[in-house]
C-alpha cells in the first residue's frame, strides 16, 4: 500500500465522494411510479387479460375454428362447438380459458381470422381464488363488452405494421 | 412524602421520555427507509397516512398482531427474555442523556461509564437470543455478532477516554458544558478530536450492526441472523431495541463531540432556540448520516470487519489517547478551551 492510497483511505476520501454522490441522488427524481395512481404508457400490442369480441351489431365473432386451441402452446383453451338453434351457424358452446396456464404469448389473437380472442390491455384481474382464474365464455364476452373500446383503438392503432 | 413526590417525579419523566423517544423510533425508522429509498431512486413507504407517515405503527400492530412461535427445542424463559433484554437496555441507557442543560432523568457522575456498560450489556441480548433459538445458524449469527460487538466496543472505550481526558469529567452534562466556548460550533470537540469523532462514528456502526457492518443479518445472504427462529413481538423488540441503539449512539455522538444541546452560534437568534431543539437536531443529523452510509457503503466481510476494528481503529485510538493525553499534561490545552 503507497502512502498516498493509506493517505485517501485514513482521510476516507471515497467515503466523502460516495456520501456526496448519494446526496445527488437523494434529490433525484424518482425512478418508480406511483403505482395505483401513475401507470407506465402502455404499448397498443400490450397481451394482457383476454377478452372475447363481438360485432358492432351484438353478433359473436367467434366462429368456433379452434385455431387458437390448436396453436396455444400451454393448451390452456377448451372449445366445444356446435351449430346454434336458431340459424344453424356454427358457434362455441363452450369456449374456457385456464388463465393459471396462460402465458400471454398472444399466439391466439395471432391465429384468429376474425379478431374475436384478443387479449385486452387490462393486467389488473388479480383473484384470491384459483377457481376465479379459469374464465369460462361469459367472462371473456364480458371482458369483450367492458374493453371494447379500448380494444378496437389498440387494432386500430397497430394495423399499420400487421 | 419527599421520597415519594421524587420516585413519582422520576417516573413521570421516564413515562414522558419513553412516551416521546418510542415515537421519535417510530418517525426515525421511517426516516431510515425514506432516505435509502430515495437514494435508490424509489419512494419508500408512501401508502399507510399521508406520504406514509403512519407505517411504522401499521407495522408495529402487524408484529402485535401476528402469532408468536416458538421453537420446539427452544429454550422458552431465555428465548421469550432475550427480545426483552435488548429493548429494555436499548431504552434503560437514556436514563442519562441530557436532552438539554439539566434534563436527564438520572444526572449520574458517571454517565459515559453507565451508556458504555448498558451498551456492553446488549451484546446479552443477542448471546440469549441465538442461543435459546436451539438452531445452528441463529447460534453461529449470535457468536458472530457478539464478537463484532466486543471488537468495536474497545476503541468505542478509548474514544470516549479521549473526549473525557479533554473534558475532565465524566458526566455527561459537565461533558456538555465544557464544549461551551465561545468558539461556538468549533468549540465543539468534533474539530479537536476529529479523527477520534470519525473512528467513534463508524464504531457506533458497528457497534448497533447497521450497515455496512449488517453481518448479522446480512439481507442478500443470510436470512435474519441470531434472530431467525423470533417473529411477531419478539422480533418487533429486537427491532425497537436496534433503533433505539442506534438513535442512543446518533446522542451519544452529539453529547461527546457535538456539542449537546448548544447553539451552534454563540449569538442572539440561535441562541433563543431551546437546548431541546438542538439536541434533536443534531441527533437527527447524525441519525441522517447513519441512514446514508446504508445507502452507499457495500457490506464489509467479516475479516476486513475485524482487520478494522483490531489492527486500526485500536492502534490509531490507543496512539490518540496516549497524544491527547501529552498533549493536556504538557500544554494545558484541552479542545479548543484554556482550562
Amino acid at each position: 500500500m503507497s502512502l498516498l492510497q493509506t493517505a485517501n483511505a485514513l482521510l476516507l476520501k471515497e467515503f466523502f465522494g460516495a456520501f456526496v454522490l448519494s446526496v445527488r441522488y437523494l434529490f433525484k427524481p424518482k425512478a418508480t411510479l406511483n403505482y395505483p395512481h401513475e401507470k407506465n404508457p402502455q404499448s397498443p400490442r400490450y397481451r394482457g387479460e383476454h377478452a372475447l369480441r363481438r360485432y358492432p351489431n351484438g353478433e359473436e365473432r367467434c366462429i368456433a375454428c379452434k385455431l387458437c386451441e390448436a396453436i396455444c402452446p400451454a393448451q390452456a383453451i377448451t372449445i366445444e362447438a356446435a351449430p346454434r338453434g336458431n340459424d344453424g351457424t356454427r358457434r362455441t358452446t363452450r369456449y374456457d380459458i385456464d388463465m393459471t396456464k396462460c402465458i400471454y404469448c398472444g399466439y391466439c389473437q395471432e391465429a384468429c381470422p376474425v379478431d374475436a380472442i384478443v387479449e385486452g390491455p387490462n393486467s389488473e384481474f388479480a383473484v384470491e381464488t384459483r377457481e376465479e382464474l379459469f374464465f369460462d365464455k361469459q367472462r371473456l364476452l364480458d371482458n369483450g363488452a367492458i374493453w371494447e373500446r379500448e380494444i378496437a383503438r389498440n387494432i386500430a392503432a397497430d394495423a399499420p405494421y400487421r | 412524602m419527599d421520597l415519594l413526590l421524587s420516585i413519582l417525579l422520576i417516573v413521570v419523566k421516564s413515562l414522558a421520555l419513553l412516551v416521546v423517544g418510542l415515537i421519535a423510533v417510530a418517525y426515525y425508522i421511517y426516516a431510515d427507509r425514506k432516505i435509502w429509498a430515495s437514494v435508490q431512486l424509489r419512494r419508500g413507504p408512501n401508502v399507510v397516512g399521508a406520504w406514509g407517515l403512519l407505517q411504522s405503527f401499521a407495522d408495529m400492530l402487524k408484529f402485535v398482531l401476528k402469532e408468536p412461535t416458538i421453537p420446539d427445542g427452544a429454550n422458552k424463559g431465555v428465548f421469550l427474555l432475550a427480545p426483552l433484554v435488548t429493548a429494555v437496555l436499548a431504552l434503560a441507557a437514556w436514563a442519562v442523556v441530557p436532552v438539554a442543560d439539566g434534563w436527564a432523568i438520572a444526572n449520574l457522575n458517571v454517565g459515559v461509564l453507565y451508556i458504555f456498560a448498558i451498551s456492553s450489556l446488549g451484546v446479552y441480548g443477542i448471546i440469549m437470543g441465538g442461543w435459546a433459538s436451539n438452531s445452528k445458524y441463529p447460534f453461529l449469527a449470535a457468536l458472530r455478532s457478539a464478537a463484532q460487538m466486543v471488537s468495536y466496543e474497545v476503541s468505542i472505550g478509548f474514544v470516549i477516554i479521549t473526549v473525557l481526558l479533554c473534558a475532565g469529567s465524566l458526566n455527561l452534562n459537565d461533558i456538555v458544558k465544557a464544549q461551551d466556548t465561545r468558539f461556538g460550533l468549533f468549540g465543539w470537540y468534533w474539530l479537536p478530536l476529529f479523527p477520534m469523532f470519525v473512528i467513534f462514528f463508524i464504531s457506533a456502526l458497528a457497534e448497533t450492526n447497521r450497515p455496512p457492518f449488517d453481518l448479522v443479518e446480512a439481507e442478500s445472504e443470510l436470512v435474519a441472523g441470531f434472530m431467525v427462529e423470533y417473529g411477531s413481538t419478539p422480533y418487533m423488540l429486537f427491532m425497537l431495541g436496534e433503533y433505539v441503539a442506534i438513535v442512543t449512539m446518533c446522542a451519544l455522538l452529539t453529547v461527546l463531540f457535538f456539542g449537546g444541546w448548544l447553539p451552534p452560534v454563540n449569538v442572539a437568534p440561535f441562541t433563543w432556540v431551546p437546548g431541546v431543539v438542538w439536541f434533536v437536531l443534531k441527533v437527527s443529523w447524525f441519525f441522517f448520516l447513519f441512514a446514508m452510509v446504508k445507502a452507499f457503503v457495500p457490506r464489509y466481510r467479516y475479516d476486513q470487519l475485524m482487520r478494522l476494528g483490531w489492527k486500526v481503529f485500536l492502534p490509531i485510538s490507543l496512539i490518540a489517547v496516549v497524544v491527547v493525553a501529552a498533549l493536556i499534561e504538557f500544554t494545558g490545552f484541552a479542545g479548543g478551551v484554556a482550562p
